[in-house]
């Protein structure tokens, strides 16, 4: 297999020279930062992308407005803009020569930025069709026998969404934690797990790299595991 | 849910806002920044040595990774879908891994084993190939990283059309190879397309698994997305001119690639 036989490559180099030492490479100054930093910024950037997300899709399907069609494609654009074009748009924005003023870039707001922008389309993909199935006489009924329109979402709604919010907000969490190509730019020094890897490889320091990768792929099977589980409730 | 209009409207415009402070403010800066020189000055980025030869292995990289992992995945959909081979589920699981592993441990999983000092690297080595820091490498990475987006396509759709008229084509005395030609194929073709389209993109813009096994030389190994990140982190003014001609480059070939997504886009979703 392609993508087997790789990854156990990546684990037995981390193991290579002993358990031990893989763990004080895991358990390194470096390596304990930038995986808080990492799964504290995709943590935020889930739960952003769990509510905008449903906003949007519940915009995109419960509404009408000129433009709909136009507005839907838009919602692609982060999956077919390369992330290293993203990245250089949010350096165009906010960096030095920002034309709001603002100065976000290098800092955890602009990877935060970076973050929301590559993963808008998971929650909203994923909610959408779901959306679409749900048939708009049960909301009218509940609106029809007084719920208002909070309610009617939280009690009614939200229960039908909730496998597809997750799973969605589980992928966007996933791709947080590996994103490099949109974050390689702009991060300046805040420390993203996958960046540290990348300098690592390119000084030779391939244990610690494969140390903190094992790491993040356990992360990574981990919300696979979460996501095929949401998914099977779903289709039951 | 009937809301007020009020409601609906400040919802609206709450989605709205948040897409176009995220999604095209940004992309008209580029474009700004780009062109603020003049269409020549871009014109003359676009078509420097570097830049021209960064675009054709990019070209190159997806004209052989996007038919290769198509094949497979059609392939691995109707084995997914249609057979009961064991091991379909685990088959069914792995297949999501690229989507979730960081595309930077990918190119070091390809070092590890076909580096120099890798698992299978004395082999190549002592055949003369080079696959680490060389374009072939770089093939790898991207059949890697861009493998889930067929199967995932065209799986639902396989499921969805049922295996009826292929069973009538079987009693009908078609072989295999016919019926999928003459009745699977054109019936899973949209879900095939949209498929090729995402993996097209993902090949275009793919940075992370490919910087790591590429020896980032201009003119050699290095495609547009590695040209804008090289550049960008080069000082001066005409390096910036450069990056940004490169990065507005890739943005108007993804927003071809995003055109023909939504022309194909499955009809559930544009609702």
């Amino acid at each position: 297999m392609i993508v087997l036989i790789p990854l156990a490559a990546v684990i037995d180099n981390a193991f290579s020279q002993g358990f031990s030492s893989f763990w004080s490479s895991a358990t390194s100054g470096t390596a304990l930062t930038a995986l808080w930093v990492t799964l504290g910024a995709s943590i935020v950037v889930a739960a952003v992308g769990a509510a905008m997300g449903t906003l949007i899709a519940w915009v995109l399907v419960r509404d009408e407005f000129p433009g709909k069609r136009f507005v839907n494609a838009l919602i692609d654009l982060p999956f077919a803009l390369p992330t290293i074009v993203a990245a250089l748009t949010l350096i165009a924005l906010y960096g030095p020569r920002s034309p709001l003023g603002v100065h976000l870039a290098y800092t955890r707001g602009a990877v935060l930025i970076a973050l929301m922008f590559v993963t808008l389309p998971f929650v909203v993909r994923s909610v959408q069709p779901v959306l679409i199935e749900l048939d708009p006489e049960v909301e009218e009924a509940a609106a029809s026998l007084g719920a208002s329109g909070a309610t009617t979402f939280r009690r009614i709604v939200l229960p039908a969404l909730r496998p597809a919010v997750l799973s969605g907000a589980a992928l966007a969490f996933a791709r947080s934690v590996g994103e490099f190509g949109s974050l390689v730019l702009i991060a300046g020094k805040v420390q993203i797990a996958s960046i540290v890897i990348y300098d690592d490889i390119e000084s030779d320091a391939t244990q610690a790299a494969a140390s903190l990768s094992v790491v993040l792929l356990a992360i990574s099977l981990i919300v696979l595991v979460l996501i095929r589980r949401w998914g099977n409730r779903d289709a039951r | 849910m009937l809301v007020s209009r009020r409601a609906r409207l400040s919802l609206r415009a709450l989605a709205l806002l948040y897409l176009a402070l995220l999604l095209l403010l940004p992309l008209g800066v580029v474009f700004a920044r780009t062109f603020e020189h003049g269409f020549g000055a871009a014109w003359g980025w676009v078509t420097t040595p570097a830049a021209i030869s960064a675009f054709w292995l990019t070209v190159l990289i997806a004209a052989i990774a996007v038919p290769l992992n198509t094949i497979f995945g059609v392939g691995a959909a109707l084995i997914l879908v249609r057979s009961k081979a064991r091991g379909r589920r685990v088959l069914d699981a792995l297949i999501d891994l690229p989507f979730l592993v960081s595309p930077v441990i990918v190119g070091l999983a390809l070092i590890l084993v076909y580096g120099q000092t890798g698992w299978f690297g004395n082999w190549f080595v002592q055949h003369g190939i080079r696959i680490i820091y060389a374009p072939t490498g770089m093939i790898v990475a991207t059949l890697f990283v861009s493998l889930p987006f067929v199967v995932r396509e065209v799986a639902p759709v396989l499921i969805e059309v049922g295996d009826e008229q292929e069973q009538a084509a079987a009693t009908l005395g078609a072989s295999s190879w016919q019926s999928f030609w003459r009745v699977t194929l054109p019936s899973i073709r949209w879900g095939v397309a949209y498929g090729v389209v995402l993996t097209t993109a993902r090949a275009l813009g793919e940075i992370g698994a490919v910087a790591v096994v590429s020896s980032n030389v201009a003119g050699s190994t290095l495609t547009l997305p590695l040209l804008v990140l090289q550049r960008d982190s080069q000082i001066g003014p005409q390096a910036i001119s450069s990056a940004y001609a490169a990065g507005a480059e890739l943005a108007v070939m993804s927003l071809i690639v995003l055109l023909v997504m939504t022309m194909l886009a499955p009809r559930g979703r544009t609702a």
